[in-house]
């Protein structure tokens, strides 16, 4: 666990410091240098791109637009999920049936097609990115913390509570939350990854990024058109995309493991 | 030479050792018991002979099985031994048993591994064993799964599983703790009448189980062998201070009688109180019809039964938390109604309830002193914090726990002590009437004795009127003033504690006394008073519910439901009151 | 056990008939027409074309109409592909679609269940701990940097496959796509299979039957595969999504012409009939595959079917 958290924290702390090591800004285009491999000579550490920017500014900047984006789109969709999924756990019958009915709909539609759609329709407006995104990964959360809610709900100390007279607000907020606390810090661990992944395709897909900014994704999606001359461009991105992805999902494994333990004495 | 001979048995898990140094023997056709609290090793020292340990346990010492060396062996090895010459039944059979495979599958299985039996004759020998158990329909229970058999049956299943190859040993962990008394009884003969010559090891914690129907018997304490010796010499002269410790709480020889008189002022009354739910299947079932009860000042009333029998229901209607199908609950001349929320607040303090497992009912995020507090953070507002906080201290020390227990969660204690810390939560707000629904039944015999002798001063020193519901009679006898009998939601028998033991008036109070078991070796236990089980509430029998079971039955009992009369200073619901000499 | 699967399959229908309107609604709420990209006609051609296709019409009638081609089994000509209806062009573009991606989900099976099962049983092992690193970097790296990478390697490095796919001959040029499409999934269930199986091995009905003298493989054929399955089907709905999701990327990258491709070109060439015609088809494959999914779940776990 320590090790994934010191590799992301690292990526972290480079995305943010990187560029100011460089001379080279992100846009700045050098046709003189185009597509040459990495070296130390021009202080170019990634290698040029196919309009002569330096890849290594531009690999930094990518990782913290495709953390940004992951972390927010996780926020949205973990919002979005823990209050839907409260609710439906909470109060239960008929109102959960419906919600959770309505939730299973969600989960059958091919998703992602309808992001497609989204991006397509309203024009890749980089605000957007980042609701399309929480708008997939909220129907896991949801039925995680309603599933949570649910059996938290028989708990006795609930009936307890109530007994004594502790009002509803309370209940959910020092009784039920805390105790949703657990499984919710270990789902964003892992719906971060997943954000990437949705961000990163559709960057590759021309639908999310726009030039010149750019995100991991964008800069695979140039990668794979240089591909067979220019490899750097493709290898280097994608090995970091794969890696932070990798820390991601470790530290989710064991936080999950680290609950678990911790809920059963 | 023994059958079962096992020597400095250790078992570790890590640093700690379960199981220390512990020799014993067993011989062949003998009964043995292994007593003992929770975490004194006792299944660990079952599953140990088996092979049956987790991979992180070590084993050290010696079990040797009619001369051949058993520890150390390779699962393959014991394969040979497991269910052919030893067999076990284990304690909850909706766990054991494997919920996805029919019940015929699932015993067949072992006669074709072991190549005793095959294709139709293994499903003949199956069914024979089902039949031998005592199911009812061997045929249609072979294909049954075990979720869709009654707890009783599936014990039944279990044991048949077990004795299906005719072991040489049979060792029985807690096999009746998870099932009603009545069934309790029937399981316990069951397992005297088949095992013939098969060599019985029976664990438990209940001292009255192995009081008539084990040999010798093997005390243990955290992992240690204490004791052993004849099961009646253990009895009349133990001689460890911790059996001595076990007795006196299975005899409750040293807790004091009930100290406190009730008085005559009723605080609670309950006028033919009703209670439905729905269930799973969203079929609506009666939990309780028709109960009326009082509740004097200073009294302790207790409610008891089986599965089914609608105690707790009735307990959470009156509360409020379930909705109450008809009748009325007065309390304090007050009519109590309508959900919890909508309570007055003196009601919701004067009223407290105290659950069976301790460590659901506390939150396992807050601590002890957030806990015990929380009650008067709801009900008095405008105290300190340091006020309330004084408060916490004074009802921990009157429970027995100090100021250290403030900063603590509730997984960091024991099972006991959480029982304490839930009895003070309840206690705090100095409620007039408190509600323990098996509140001691998950407890040990000498924590539970600490926290009954609690409620007994609690009881004395406050007026605190008490409604003790419980499965256990042993326990319901010493600390009740008048008990509550009840069977499938109706009210069978009210009587004072002392009447209702020496002269039963209805046939099943009469049965749950003859089918509890006594920690008498000298007393032969009573062969099971009841056939069968409590029938489903989904479809309850015409008349009175208990006809079907009842030995005493006539033909008015199918079609006519009997009302509560009095007998005698007892009110009873029996058509044959009057003339059954019980 | 069939009052269970009629439920089921009645409360697949409200379902599909929202995925049908939520679709409707999206694409036309799309800026932009299907006839945009071409030249600039004449203001009365262009309504003249809108009439013909009915895209003058208030949506609610739009939306009517093609309900009921619905039902007629007509999705509507493609506003694009002039030529060819939209039933035509699923026609064309999914056989292929499906090949490529039935042969993955049957790789994913095989291969994860495998792994997964040894790993579960040797868990703890070296073995364990290699099966898992490779699960762990499976589902951490996205098909689209798969995709690519291995063409790099393996096609134009090496080549020892072929890259392309029109024009090249033999079944040599499906194990590349296959194989890529496969990957994430291969690793995920074999993470789910381990897990899965080491919980279920860890319950008391396992201890029953050791204690019952059955060996190992007798344990897990008889008491365990099927409960430890129970999750691997409930994740085939979307496992079925993800398979589709990744044509997209393994169809552009490889230049297959599936129904993967179609859509996007759709989505981009506004072309609503082709891309409505594509998410239905698509939503209706997994309701039934839910469906069955469901269905199958009653049949291993009895508990379930009183429901």
């Amino acid at each position: 666990m320590k090790k994934s958290g010191g590799i992301l924290l690292f990526i972290l702390v480079m995305a943010i410091v990187g560029p100011w090591l460089s001379p080279h800004d992100y846009q700045d285009t050098n046709f003189d240098a185009i597509l040459n491999a990495p070296s130390f000579a021009g202080v170019h550490f990634f290698g040029t791109d196919d309009l002569g920017r330096d890849l290594f500014v531009r690999t930094m900047l990518g990782i913290r637009i495709t953390l940004l984006v992951a972390i927010v789109a996780s926020l949205v969709s973990l919002v979005i999920g823990v209050t839907y999924g409260a609710v439906a756990g909470y109060v239960g019958g008929r109102v959960d049936a419906v919600m959770m009915r309505f939730v299973d709909t969600l989960y059958a539609l091919p998703f992602i097609f309808f992001v497609i759609l989204l991006m397509v329709v309203f024009e890749r407006n980089f605000f957007l990115i980042f609701v399309a995104i929480g708008a997939i990964n909220w129907l896991d959360m949801a039925r995680i913390v309603r599933g949570q809610t649910l059996s938290l709900r028989e708990r006795e100390f609930v009936d307890a509570a109530r007994l004594t007279g502790v009002s509803t607000a309370r209940i959910i907020f020092r009784h039920i939350a805390p105790n949703l606390l657990g499984i919710v810090v270990v789902y964003v661990t892992l719906t971060i990854p997943q954000a990437i992944l949705v961000e990163s395709f559709l960057s590759f897909l021309g639908l999310g990024i726009q030039e010149p900014q750019t995100s991991l994704g964008s800069l695979v999606d140039g990668g794979v058109n240089q591909m067979e001359g220019a490899s750097w461009m493709l290898l280097i991105p994608a090995a970091l995309l794969a890696l932070i992805l990798m820390c991601f999902n470790f530290l989710g494994d064991a936080l999950r493991d680290f609950f678990d333990a911790r809920k059963s004495p | 030479m023994s059958l079962l001979e096992v020597t400095d048995l250790t078992v570790r898990y890590g640093d700690s050792a379960v199981v220390n140094a512990v020799s014993f023997a067993v011989n062949r056709g003998e009964s043995v018991g292994i007593v003992g609290e929770s975490g004194s090793g006792k299944s660990q020292i079952a599953l140990s002979i088996l092979g049956l340990l987790p991979d992180n346990a070590t084993v050290s010492g010696s079990i040797r099985f009619d001369g051949l060396e058993l520890a150390g062996k390779t699962d393959k090895q014991l394969d040979a031994i497991r269910a052919v010459r030893i067999g076990i039944v284990f304690q909850d059979p909706m766990q054991a048993l494997n919920p996805y495979l029919r019940v015929g599958q699932q015993l067949r299985q072992i006669l074709l591994q072991h190549e005793l039996a095959n294709g139709v004759e293994a499903d003949e020998s199956v069914k024979k064993m089902l039949e031998l158990v005592g199911l009812p329909d061997p045929e249609r229970q072979f294909h049954a799964f075990p979720h869709e058999l009654s707890g009783g049956m599936r014990q039944r299943v279990m044991i048949a599983s077990a004795l299906i190859c005719e072991p040489d040993l049979l060792i029985a962990d807690e096999p009746t703790t998870a099932l009603d008394v009545t069934v309790q009884a029937q399981i316990l003969d069951l397992l005297e009448e088949l095992r013939d010559e098969t060599a019985l090891l029976l664990i438990t914690h209940d001292l009255g189980i192995v009081a008539g129907r084990c040999e010798r018997l093997l005390v243990f304490d955290e992992g240690r062998l204490v004791e052993s010796g004849a099961t009646t010499s253990i009895f009349s002269s133990p001689g460890t201070a911790h059996t001595r410790k076990l007795l006196a709480a299975a005899l409750r020889t040293d807790r004091g009688e009930i100290r406190a008189t009730a008085n005559g002022k009723t605080v609670l009354g309950v006028d033919n109180a009703s209670v439905s739910y729905r269930d799973k299947s969203k079929e609506r079932l009666v939990a309780v019809t028709d109960v009326s009860l009082s509740l004097r000042e200073a009294e302790t009333l207790a409610i008891v039964g089986e599965s089914g029998s609608g105690k707790s229901s009735l307990v959470r209607g009156l509360l409020g938390l379930i909705p109450m199908r008809a009748g009325r609950v007065v309390y304090a001349g007050e009519p109590l109604e309508g959900p919890v929320q909508f309570r007055s607040a003196a009601q919701r303090r004067d009223l407290q309830l105290i659950f069976q497992d301790p460590a659901s009912a506390l939150n396992p995020q807050m601590r002890v002193q957030t806990i015990v507090g929380e009650p008067l953070l709801v009900h008095e507002p405008a105290m300190s914090s340091d006020t309330r906080n004084e408060s916490v201290v004074s009802i921990l020390n009157k429970v027995g726990l100090d100021e250290s227990y403030l900063r603590r969660f509730p997984h960091q204690l024991s099972g006991g002590q959480a029982q304490r810390i839930a009895i003070a939560r309840a206690l705090i707000l100095e409620p007039k009437i408190l509600i323990c629904d098996e509140a001691v039944a998950a407890l040990d015999g000498s924590v539970r004795e600490q926290v009954l002798e609690l409620l007994n001063d609690v009881q004395c020193d406050t007026g605190l009127s008490i409604i003790f519901i419980s499965h256990d009679l042993a326990v319901v006898r010493s600390v009740s003033h008048r008990v509550a009998v009840m069977y499938l939601g109706q009210l069978v028998e009210v009587a004072n504690t002392a009447n209702l033991f020496s002269s039963p008036r209805h046939p099943y109070t009469k049965a749950l006394i003859e089918a509890s078991p006594v920690p008498d070796p000298l007393v032969a236990p009573a062969s099971a008073p009841l056939k069968g089980e409590v029938p489903s509430l989904l479809t309850p029998p015409s008349g009175c519910v208990f006809h079907p079971r009842c030995v005493f039955a006539q033909s008015e009992c199918s079609n006519k439901r009997p009302s509560l009369r009095e007998y005698g200073g007892s009110r009873v619901s029996c058509h044959r009151a009057a003339e059954l000499e019980l | 056990m069939l009052r269970y699967t009629l439920l089921r399959l009645l409360g697949a229908i409200p379902t599909l008939l929202l995925v049908i309107v939520l679709a409707f609604l999206m694409v036309h709420a799309a800026p932009g027409g299907p006839f945009d990209a071409e030249r600039a006609l004449p203001a009365e051609v262009a309504a003249n074309i809108e009439a013909a296709y009915h895209l003058d019409e208030p949506l609610p009638k739009q939306l009517g109409r093609y309900m009921s081609g619905l039902l007629r089994g007509d999705l509507g000509p493609s506003f694009r592909y002039r030529d060819y209806t939209v039933a035509e062009l699923i026609g064309t573009g999914f056989p292929l679609s499906l090949r490529i991606g039935l042969l993955a989900i049957v790789l994913a099976l095989l291969l994860g269940i495998s792994s997964g099962t040894v790993a579960a049983l040797r868990h703890g092992s070296m073995l364990d701990r290699i099966v898992m690193s490779f699960a762990m970097t499976g589902i951490s790296i996205p098909v689209f940097v798969v995709a690519p990478v291995l063409v790099l390697l393996l096609a134009v490095k090496l080549q020892w496959l072929p890259a392309g796919w029109s024009g090249t001959p033999g079944a040599a040029k499906y194990i590349l796509p296959v194989f890529t499409l496969a990957l994430p999934q291969i690793a995920y269930i074999a993470r789910l299979t381990r897990a899965s199986m080491i919980d279920v091995l860890g319950r008391d009905f396992i201890r029953t039957a050791r204690a019952q003298g059955l060996g190992t493989k007798t344990i897990i054929r008889v008491h365990a595969l099927k409960p430890a399955m129970l999750p691997i089907l409930s994740y085939m709905g979307p496992a079925i999504a993800a398979i589709l999701t990744g044509s997209v990327v393994v169809e552009e990258v490889f230049g297959i012409p599936g129904l993967g491709q179609f859509f996007v070109r759709g989505a981009l060439n506004r072309d609503y009939t082709l891309v409505l015609g594509i998410v239905i088809f698509y939503a209706t494959l997994i309701i039934t595959l839910n469906l069955i999914v469901d269905i199958l779940y009653g049949v291993i776990d009895p508990r379930v079917r009183n429901q």
